[in-house]
């Protein structure tokens, strides 16, 4: 290695020319034909090629995050395994960013490699039955343990994404029932397969679970699985939630991409079913998804010229929107064949796959699009303050102790 | 370009994918572009001084289209160097149009240095007949505009109104040509010895009668132009001439997006900063749930309406093969939005956004006659049903 010759001096940042001699070097040592999918995995995060903008020692090599897509494009092409990242979704995109910012060094190193390769599944303890928009009136409690060095929980969590196949939990707990309700809590890293911990599939409106209930009872959290202070767990969870809503509705589409592909696609091969009035909406719903793409696409022009436009808070209201429409465009399209339904069978599915089965089911899946995440009605909120600067609502809970607050 | 009317539907299995990635955003240059145009409008008094100065029975601001159109050189941002211009593209003549959407100014932009320019582009020009008009229009020493009915849409281009004879001398009626009234030349489609032909007519001639509406719009008005054997001369013929017709209208509908983007820009922010300060009921009207989400809406409307300006105005700028998509898009989403954030300003304003003193109406006015410029939106969307293969029933 010849590290420092080719990097640009003062700032000590990697160029492309540099990430790509790596990951030559990478697949020169791990030819991804005779190593195992893990092995090539753990080796490539060794290398500080996982996600490159993170740490020296963490998976990255402090570059520029422009400049992963230049490692991902290498990698594609020699045929290495991917870490599956739609199954670790909750980990690569929420908890990583939170441990990175907020964690230890020792938690940073138990818990960042076996997160990115995949061996160990994330899910986020944040929504609860009686908190759901207003997710800072939690009541799952996070109790001193006797001796002093842990924490003991009781609540339950709802719409808990992959919490049957999680190994770890990014949990949001009220430690301080005495303070208005957002300087109260603490954020952890739960150990799901504690004893006290109780997985229960819920199953929602298209008859899958996708979601779970979780019970939490006894559970026993080590102070050193907790991230950040105690009582600056809402600050913590903000890094996460905003990390949230970029992974919603943030992906990079052709035209015709998502759902509008599929009702121009069925409006082609069924031309008996057509009407006036299907077409009117059709060419409608069309434009507003060319829209969207290019609303998209400019902001990640603004991101990579390092000038975040306020587009972004407005993106997953367009998407939750656009899918609302298209879907129920489509079920109408079809007609009798709109009356029927594939399967109610209740299954699993380890992701979500918005524009999947067949027109009934995305109809259903898309009506959670306006609620998951966010409400639309508090992102409109988030974009009327935030990015109009409209006066906020008055709030009547705010220097009120959560433990008098009405629930 | 856009077939017209009547011509054969696309025939390969759409849809098209847009060719290289457009360039969404906004260069320095242009960003220093902006910042000189907004300076001149706030020099001028803005809608303030529009509104003022509405009843004068001029037919445009002649005390802003010198400084923005000759001094500052805006009127020659289409054409190239070596004809008069700037040299510029459709990038940045959309930057002007914005600024003078969010201002309503009363120029002849569009009709002149985007309409007349483009189609006299559209012509040989090598020909002094061509050159020596187009030159004054970019040099913003006289205003042109192209005599067709301002509703026509690219791609549905009516047989003309005027018949010209062996002699040049045209004669026919045509309505609804925006600022007809401001025009020092006339540029007229029309049919004859050559067929489908485009002539110039000096306005000042014999047999020309110009004869201004009372508009919507009182900021653009359209006028019925009369020519009983006025003088012309031959810019272009047959299919010359109907493509340089309908690449002007192509054009003057891509940017007239960006017009749209500035209209509906004004009207939020002038909403908001309203409905900040109003207080009712003991707090801002602004603070209020029902009237920030309708203003949050508004905002993802108007950003949304940004990238699809961008979009046709970067196509039309580098002459992209999707350039009849993109601005098929744009007209179809930023119209409607145009006409709904002056709606929500005048609704939002109250009492006051009724009156002839504020200026919403201005807005308003304009967003709506805007809306059926150059193509309803109803007839973007037709044209895309064929662009992007979605065929009607």
């Amino acid at each position: 290695m010849t590290d420092g010759t080719t990097e640009t001096g003062e700032t000590g940042r990697l160029d492309a020319a540099e990430l790509r001699r790596r990951t030559a070097d990478l697949l020169a040592a791990h030819p991804p034909a005779d190593t195992a999918p893990l092995d090539f995995l753990r080796a490539r995060f060794d290398a500080g090629l996982a996600w490159v903008h993170f740490p020296r020692g963490l998976g990255g090599l402090d570059a520029p995050r422009a400049l992963q897509a230049v490692v991902d494009a290498e990698l594609e092409a020699a045929g290495a395994p991917d870490n599956d990242p739609r199954r670790i979704g909750i980990g690569l995109g929420m908890a990583a960013p939170t441990i990175l910012r907020f964690g230890t060094d020792e938690q940073k190193q138990r818990f960042l490699r076996p997160l990115w390769t995949g061996e160990e599944a994330w899910c986020q303890l944040f929504s609860e039955p009686g908190a759901g928009s207003d997710l800072a009136a939690l009541a799952t409690s996070a109790v001193r343990d006797e001796d002093g060095t842990g924490w003991v929980v009781d609540g339950q969590k709802v719409w808990t994404s992959s919490a049957h196949l999680a190994r770890w939990a990014i949990l949001i707990a009220r430690t301080d029932p005495d303070l208005p309700k957002h300087r109260g809590i603490t954020y952890f890293v739960c150990d799901m397969t504690d004893p006290g911990v109780e997985v229960r599939p819920l199953r929602q409106i298209t008859g899958e679970a996708e979601f779970n209930e979780v019970f939490l009872t006894g559970v026993r959290i080590p102070d050193a699985h907790r991230l950040g202070a105690v009582g600056e767990g809402w600050k913590v969870a903000q890094t996460t939630l905003m990390n949230e809503r970029v992974a919603i509705g943030g992906a990079r589409q052709p035209r015709e991409g998502g759902m509008i592909g599929v009702a121009a696609r069925a409006w082609r091969e069924r031309p008996e079913a057509r009407t006036h009035d299907l077409h009117q909406r059709l060419l409608r719903h069309w434009v507003d998804a060319e829209v969207a793409r290019l609303t998209g696409e400019r902001l990640r022009q603004q991101l990579a010229k390092g000038h975040p436009g306020p587009e972004g808070s407005g993106m997953k209201l367009a998407f939750a929107r656009l899918a609302q429409q298209i879907s129920g465009w489509e079920v109408e399209f079809l007609g009798e064949d709109g009356l029927a339904y594939d399967d109610w069978t209740l299954r699993r599915p380890e992701g979500v796959d918005f524009t999947g089965r067949q027109a009934g089911y995305r109809y259903l899946r898309a009506k959670g699009n306006s609620i998951e995440g966010g409400t639309s009605e508090v992102l409109l909120n988030i974009v009327a303050e935030r990015v109009l600067g409209l006066p906020p609502e008055p709030r009547t809970d705010k220097d009120v102790a959560w433990k008098d607050l009405p629930r | 370009m856009t077939a017209p009317s009547g011509a054969a539907a696309p025939t390969e299995p759409a849809p098209a994918q847009p060719g290289a990635d457009p360039d969404l955003l906004y260069t320095e240059p242009e960003e220093d572009l902006r910042a000189a145009v907004r300076s001149l409008l706030a020099d001028r008094g803005g809608p303030a001084a529009v509104l003022a100065d509405l009843e004068s029975g001029r037919a445009y601001d002649t005390g802003l289209w010198r400084p923005l159109a000759a001094d500052m050189g805006t009127a020659g941002l289409l054409v190239p160097e070596k004809l008069g211009g700037q040299g510029a593209s459709a990038r940045e003549a959309a930057v002007v149009l914005e600024e003078l959407g969010r201002a309503v100014a009363p120029v002849p932009y569009l009709t002149s240095a985007v309409l007349a320019v483009t189609a006299l582009l559209g012509c040989e020009t090598d020909r002094p007949e061509v050159t020596a008009p187009l030159a004054a229009l970019a040099e913003g020493r006289s205003v042109g505009v192209l005599a067709v009915p301002l509703p026509t849409a690219p791609g549905t281009l009516p047989e003309p109104a005027v018949r010209a004879d062996a002699d040049g001398a045209l004669s026919g009626e045509v309505t609804g040509v925006a600022d007809g009234a401001a025009a020092d030349v006339l540029l007229v489609p029309a049919d004859g010895p050559y067929g489908y032909a485009l002539y110039a007519v000096d306005a000042a001639a014999d047999g020309v009668r110009v004869a201004p509406g009372v508009p919507l719009d009182l900021t653009r008005v359209p006028a019925r132009i009369t020519l009983d054997r006025a003088a012309g001369r031959l810019l272009a013929g047959q299919d010359t001439a109907r493509a340089a017709v309908t690449g002007a209208l192509l054009t003057g509908a891509g940017l007239l997006a960006s017009e749209q983007l500035g209209i509906a820009e004004w009207c939020l922010a002038e909403t908001v900063r309203h409905t900040a300060q109003r207080t009712q009921f003991g707090r801002p009207v602004g603070s209020f749930q029902a009237l920030k989400h309708r203003m949050a809406a508004l905002w993802l409307d108007v950003a949304s309406a940004r990238a699809a300006a961008r979009n046709a105005a970067d196509a039309l700028a580098t002459g992209s093969p999707d350039a009849p998509v993109a601005v098929a898009v744009a007209q179809a989403y930023c119209a409607p939005v145009a006409v709904r954030a002056a709606e929500e300003c005048v609704q939002l304003h109250g009492g006051i956004g009724m009156t002839w003193e504020h200026p919403a109406h201005l807005f308003l006015k304009r967003a709506k006659a805007d809306e059926i410029a150059l193509g309803t939106p109803g007839r973007h969307r037709a044209a895309l049903a064929e662009l992007v293969d979605i065929p009607a029933p």
